[in-house]
């Protein structure tokens, strides 16, 4: 069996590849996909837990992992609706020039 | 008691109330105006005439005297009573005053034709009417003095009529304020008289200020240098009386007030209210003429108002000599009679000064009516000197005219002035302290008798003098319309008739006025030639001709032609005629002194004001200024300063808080990495130890 570190580092790097996508891009698409990467890389580590953990058995961690993605594809939804709206105001989806929240 | 007496008050009350609604009626209702005023006034004529009716019959002791007395005001234990009186005084006088004025309003309706003000106008004439009938029915010192105060307000309104014109504002002014000085003077009686007696309703059972048993007690009582107390009060309130009748030193407002409209000066100047003076020394009369038991002869009250009444008769008539206006002759004349009055008064007793009074009243507002109808008809000409040959043109006026100078002139038997004068004549002959009044009334009579045929040959013989001076002929004199005079005619009758109710033959209005014995009243020529009466019949005659025909002589030979020439008095006695004509300088006496003395005052109170009290209201300003200008430092630097910094400050903060805002997700996504990343390196430290 392939041992927890393994995924915990393979989580750690799909997470440093989401937090710099949603760091650096300035296209709120691809923030959002960044956004979704990091997602995944805590389902990840939620499924490596629970796969090393004691109970593997339980099917706990399974069904936390599969809400979380179905919640996320909710969210998702909900962001690219507003990408959309934002776009047929602004007739942009860069974010650096949706910055009406300035103080 | 009757019901007249009772309703007295309606007397006064009825033009009151019409002076009232006159006030607020609009200028437009000309006719009703007038019809108001005068319907008013012959209301309280005819109960006027009720009231005289009431006194002729039964008669007291004293005479007919009925009283109404009530309480006005309450104030502890004081009580101040006010009321009225109906006596045979005071009835003779309503009669007077209400048929006089009912004449001169009737005739006002004519004179004031053109007037703007013609409303106005009447309801003066009613709140002076109603106000005299006031002072003739008041039973209480206090209630005449409000009258008395009410008529001096109606006629400073009534010289002031013109206003627009400097002279009559200036003239009603001076009215006023020389009046006042008068009435300081019966206000000071006033109070002094209450506070002796602890009232001032005259008469009231024998509790009057009047009656018996109060002037004893008046006369018991030393004022000051050996007066007694009624001598003072008496002398307080002829003051009043001398500022009302227009005495020496006090009559330089009468000449004046002239400027008002001609009915006016008839009425009010000349036959009701300056007669107030003479009324209220003859309505208290038992004032002036007490005296302490034992004494004997004239009190010191009486003779003062004997002296002061002979010197006005004849310092007055000496100025009517050289005027020129004719309505100033008049006034001056005006004055001389009040002096006769006030010898009258001094020397005879109530009667005698009353029916000088009476008779003045009818034949002085017959002439200043005639005088007013000249003017009227010389298109407002009242120099005489520019006048001259109105015998022709204006006839009635003429002829009711000379009635009347011959009533004041007192051209003998069948003129009412005459009777009256040679009253007062005999009694100042009788006179016990000195026989110059005498003299001085004689001398009067004459000079009367001069400068009334001097006024009667300027304004109504030789050739009309006023053509040469205006250049149109459509100004030539023109007699006025019958609603003048009518009350002329009127008051021509009276001016005759009146007199032959107190000739020494049938002495009916004294005996009427001072309820003598019946057995005098009939009639018995025979006391017309009792020695004394006979005597002064004759001297008066001769003194009354003598003056007629040195009249005469000085002006009437020649026609007078040219209104520029010099006055024959002046050609023969230069220095004499400017001194007259200059009317003693009274006035300029007065303008160096009087007037001197209270600019001077006048002027050191201004410099006080402005330099000692301005000086000290520009301190407490400049303090008041000093203190907000630290206050308004203080504000704008130190509180303001301080909370502008703070704000300041709190809106830096603001700016820098709001850059961290930057609208941009990525910025805060940046905090929350490092946040994180922070949060993970504080976690793996801490796990290692």
């Amino acid at each position: 069996m392939t041992p927890l570190e393994r995924y915990l580092v393979v989580a750690a790097l799909l997470f440093g590849v989401g937090l710099a996508g949603a760091l650096t891009r300035r296209n709120a698409i691809l923030v959002l996909a960044g956004i979704e990467l990091m997602l995944t890389a805590a389902n990840l580590n939620v499924v490596a837990f629970w796969r090393h953990g004691g109970h593997g058995d339980a099917t706990a961690g399974v069904m936390f992992v599969l809400f979380i993605i179905a919640v996320a594809a909710a969210e998702t939804a909900v962001g690219l609706a507003l990408i959309i709206s934002i776009y047929r105001h602004r007739r942009t989806t860069h974010l650096d020039e949706v910055d009406t929240l300035k103080g | 008691m009757s019901w007249i007496v009772q309703q007295l008050w309606l007397v006064p009350a009825l033009p009151f109330l019409a002076a009232g609604v006159l006030a607020l009626t609009p200028r437009r209702h000309r006719r009703s105006a007038a019809g108001l005023a005068i319907g008013a006034l012959t209301a309280s004529l005819v109960l006027a005439g009720g009231a005289f009716a009431a006194t002729l019959g039964q008669a007291g002791p004293d005479g007919f005297r009925a009283v109404v007395n009530f309480t006005w005001l309450e104030t502890g234990a004081h009580a101040v009573r006010l009321g009225w009186v109906l006596d045979p005084l005071g009835a003779a006088m309503l009669v007077m005053v209400s048929f006089v004025g009912l004449l001169i309003f009737i005739y006002s309706v004519g004179y004031m034709a053109h007037d703007d003000n013609f409303t106005r106008f009447f309801c003066f004439l009613s709140l002076f009417a109603g106000a005299m009938l006031g002072v003739v029915i008041a039973n209480s010192l206090l209630l005449l003095f409000i009258c008395w105060e009410l008529v001096g307000l109606a006629s400073y309104l009534l010289i002031g009529f013109w206003f627009q014109k400097p002279e009559a504002a200036a003239a009603a002014k001076k009215a006023f304020i020389t009046t006042r000085v008068g009435d300081l003077g019966l206000f000071v009686g006033m109070i002094w008289l209450y506070s002796a007696a602890d009232t001032l309703v005259f008469y009231e059972n024998g509790q009057g200020c009047l009656e018996q048993g109060m002037v004893t007690r008046l006369v018991a009582t030393t004022a000051v240098a050996g007066m007694t107390l009624s001598t003072a009060i008496s002398l307080l309130v002829l003051l009043g009386a001398m500022g009302k009748s227009g005495q020496f030193p006090l009559h330089v407002w009468l000449p004046d007030a002239m400027e008002g409209p001609t009915p006016v000066s008839a009425l009010i100047h000349a036959a009701t209210m300056v007669a107030a003076g003479v009324f209220l020394v003859a309505r208290m009369f038992p004032l002036f003429a007490a005296q302490p038991d034992g004494a004997t002869g004239e009190s010191p009250a009486l003779q003062a108002v004997t002296w002061l009444g002979a010197f006005t008769a004849v310092f007055a008539a000496l100025i009517a000599v050289a005027q020129t206006d004719i309505k100033r002759i008049l006034a001056y004349s005006t004055v001389s009679q009040l002096g006769y009055m006030f010898l009258g008064l001094g020397t005879g007793g109530v009667a005698v000064g009353m029916f000088h009074l009476l008779t003045h009243a009818f034949f002085k507002a017959l002439l200043f009516l005639g005088a007013g109808s000249v003017i009227h008809g010389c298109h407002e000409e009242q120099d005489i000197r520019r006048l001259g040959g109105l015998r022709r043109t204006m006839p009635v006026t003429f002829a009711t005219y000379a009635v009347g100078m011959m009533a004041l002139a007192g051209v003998p038997l069948l003129f009412s002035g005459f009777w009256s004068k040679d009253e007062i004549l005999h009694a100042a002959q009788g006179w016990k302290p000195s026989p110059w009044p005498f003299y001085l009334g004689v001398l009067g009579a004459g000079l009367t008798a001069f400068y009334m045929t001097r006024q009667m040959i300027f304004v109504f013989f030789g050739p009309n003098r006023t053509c040469a001076r205006t250049h149109a002929a459509a100004l030539t004199p023109h007699e006025s319309p019958p609603v003048m005079t009518v009350p002329l005619a009127f008051l021509a009758i009276c001016a005759v008739v009146l007199g032959f109710f107190g000739t020494p033959a049938w002495p009916w209005l004294q005996t009427y006025l001072e309820a003598r014995p019946a057995d005098l009243t009939a009639f018995d020529v025979s006391r017309l030639f009792a020695v004394g009466v006979l005597g002064l019949m004759v001297l008066s005659t001769a003194v009354v001709a003598a003056g007629l025909a040195l009249g005469w002589w000085l002006y009437g030979r020649r026609p007078i032609t040219d209104p520029a020439a010099t006055d024959a008095l002046e050609l023969a006695q230069p220095g004499l005629f400017r001194l007259l004509h200059g009317k003693f300088h009274v006035d300029e006496l007065y303008e160096a002194t009087v007037v001197r003395w209270h600019a001077a005052w006048a002027t050191l109170g201004e410099l006080l004001d402005r330099w000692l009290w301005g000086g000290v209201v520009l301190l407490v300003h400049g303090l008041a200024l000093g203190l907000a200008w630290t206050s308004r430092l203080l504000d704008e630097y130190v509180v303001n300063g301080g909370f502008d910094t703070a704000c300041r400050r709190l809106v830096r903060g603001g700016r820098h808080m709001a850059g961290l805002a930057t609208g941009k997700p990525q910025s805060y996504l940046r905090g929350l990495a490092a946040a994180t990343a922070a949060l993970a390196l504080l976690l793996l430290w801490g796990g290692c130890r």
